[in-house]
């Protein structure tokens, strides 16, 4: 940042008041992950007893048994698992499909469905959760997993269209017009060529739409009233607390349990979300 | 654009809609999709807020506007209502300047920046609604950590009930909120934040401006444009709090954190005698009141993009 050699002491001072007070905010920020960690290791009794001291007497590995198996975490975590992954497939397929000849192709109603998508932006989901229930239950899809994962990834999912589009725009006309010489389909040139240079955007498309179906609540709370055996992670975290109120390393487990796999994937594949994250709003 | 073609008579519309039809192919599946939960919920949700409707499996009643007509005198509603605006209003400047004053400081190259970002921004990442359950232990009156702190360093001498006792428990929320979502609006200004030309802060220095003068005078009016985005990505995202409102406080105590979200899953979903048209009507009626809100921020923001080209 400072082009001179030598900072005046004020500058330095200033630096270091900076970091202090950063260090404090963030100690304050992950103070709840670290409290839920040593939670989840204490006794029972070691919880209300030990006060503020975080670190456990012995590591207690009895709550994690008792969420995965007595709480039906296990099972949760398997459906968490199906759901994401089957909105993560939903939504890579279908928008980039759309995406691309939106991005690419000039056409009778273009103009129409873009304008259509860009209007509906910022209508959450929450306002239309009444419909989507009624019309999931006539078509047979409430209590079930795949009535989850079309209504996740079938609503809202303009911004990863809207990225595809822009990426496919942006690539250059030689490169489908040698592909035709060499006589390529429409098809062969999406599936061969078209789709593989899109790989950056569908990492992005992938990390956002991943971390919005595995923390996705409303959805599968109302999908899986009929059916608890269909609960995910968010749904059975609040039976569980609902039903063992007093059970603090068992909720403490259990929220590990549901966190650690969001967490460890954000660390993994930190850059293509933050560069997704950076780019829409930049545009 | 691949392909464009003259268009003139009927036959050469069919030929050109048939020429193209493996992108009508294409674009079929994000149609059929948003026409069914998109589209169709916003159309339909206008016949079902005038319908008397107790659940899923009955029929519905017709009534015309009486639900909204009910709507305007339920102090249940209003009180919804309010709880949303006041919500909104404490927890958007919170977040945004909050956010922005951490991106100025992050901006600096300070040493250690990557991680307290990552630190900011971890709580983004979890569940909301697993961080709601969490947090009606940690903000526990008798056990819970927060309380232990401020008892035991003499900050407080009798515990605070954050989240039962109803002149407080909005105010937690909104700090959780904030909490939970600051490191999205961080990364959003640190991107808008390297938008602003590194000469322009030279040019200032050599002139002698003081890093105060910096960010006053040249980076704040460069932001103008991202700062009513931001904004209204905000005040969207604080209309729809529903995970982390219904798994921290369920819309307590005595209906103290009952914002729009909850009064609708309640009157739909939570209820013995569910009225399925009373929660569409509230649910229309607010989700107007949020797109007016929005419309109404994007013409502002290009009213602030006009005026610079009118002034060169």
């Amino acid at each position: 940042m400072s082009i001179r050699r030598s900072r005046p002491l004020g500058r330095r001072l200033s630096v270091v008041l900076a970091v202090l007070g950063l260090t404090a905010l963030c100690a304050l920020w992950i103070y709840p992950f670290l409290w839920l960690v040593s939670a989840s290791f204490k006794g029972p009794l070691e919880m209300f007893q030990k006060g503020l001291n975080l670190m456990p007497d012995a590591f207690d590995w009895g709550n994690y048994t008792r969420a995965w198996q007595d709480g039906g975490f296990s099972t949760y975590m398997l459906n968490t698992f199906l759901v994401t992954s089957g909105t993560v497939i939903l939504v890579i397929f279908h928008c980039s499909l759309s995406g691309y000849v939106l991005g690419r192709y000039e056409f009778i109603g273009r103009k129409t469905v873009i304008g259509v998508l860009a209007a509906t932006f910022v209508i959450p989901l929450g306002f239309t959760i009444i419909p989507i229930v009624d019309l999931s239950r006539n078509l047979g899809l409430l209590n079930s997993h795949a009535g989850i994962i079309l209504a996740l990834g079938g609503s809202g999912q303009a911004a990863a269209i809207l990225l595809y589009a822009g990426f496919f725009s942006r690539i250059p006309k030689e490169v489908e017009e040698a592909a035709i010489v060499d006589g390529a389909g429409f098809l062969r040139i999406f599936f061969s060529i078209m789709l593989p240079l899109a790989g950056p955007v569908t990492a992005t498309v992938a990390v956002l739409s991943f971390l919005a179906a595995w923390n996705s609540f409303l959805v599968p709370l109302v999908f899986t009233f009929g059916n608890p055996n269909l609960r995910t992670l968010a749904v059975g975290m609040l039976a569980f607390v609902g039903t063992n109120e007093t059970d603090w390393s068992g909720m403490a487990a259990a929220a590990t349990l549901s966190l650690v796999p969001v967490v460890t994937f954000f660390f993994l594949v930190q850059k293509y979300f933050v560069e997704g994250v950076a780019g829409a709003i930049k545009s | 654009m691949a392909r464009t073609a003259p268009m003139g008579s009927r036959t050469q519309l069919v030929q050109q809609l048939w020429r193209d039809r493996y992108i009508y192919l294409f674009l079929l599946p994000s149609t059929a999709l948003f026409a069914l939960y998109t589209l169709w919920p916003i159309g339909v949700s206008i016949y079902f807020s005038m319908l008397d409707w107790s659940g899923f499996e009955q029929a519905g009643r017709f009534i015309g506007f009486a639900n909204y007509k009910e709507l305007a005198n339920d102090r249940l509603f209003w009180n919804a209502f309010r709880n949303t605006v006041t919500f909104m209003v404490l927890a958007v400047p919170l977040r945004v300047g909050l956010a922005l004053l951490l991106a100025i400081l992050l901006n600096q190259a300070l040493p250690f920046s990557r991680v307290f970002r990552t630190a900011i921004f971890l709580p983004v990442v979890t569940t909301a609604a697993i961080l709601g359950v969490v947090m009606r232990f940690i903000l526990d009156p008798t056990s819970g950590p927060v309380n232990l702190a401020l008892l035991q360093s003499g900050i407080l001498d009798q515990p605070v009930n954050f989240l039962g006792q109803s002149g407080v428990a909005l105010y937690t929320a909104v700090g959780v909120w904030v909490w939970k979502w600051l490191g999205i609006t961080l990364i959003y200004w640190l991107a808008a934040l390297q938008t602003v030309p590194k000469d322009l802060y030279e040019a200032a220095r050599i002139d002698g401006a003081s890093g105060w003068q910096r960010i006053v005078y040249i980076t704040l009016p460069l932001l103008t444009p991202f700062t009513i985005i931001i904004t209204l990505i905000t005040v969207v995202e604080a209309t729809n709090v529903f995970d982390l409102m219904l798994t921290l406080t369920n819309g307590g105590p005595f209906y103290a954190t009952e914002v729009i979200d909850i009064f609708v899953y309640r009157q739909a979903f939570a209820s013995n005698t569910p009225r399925l048209g009373y929660a569409s009507a509230a649910s229309l009626f607010f989700g107007i009141c949020v797109i007016a809100l929005a419309l109404l921020q994007l013409i502002i923001l290009r009213r602030i993009r006009q005026k610079p080209a009118e002034t060169e």
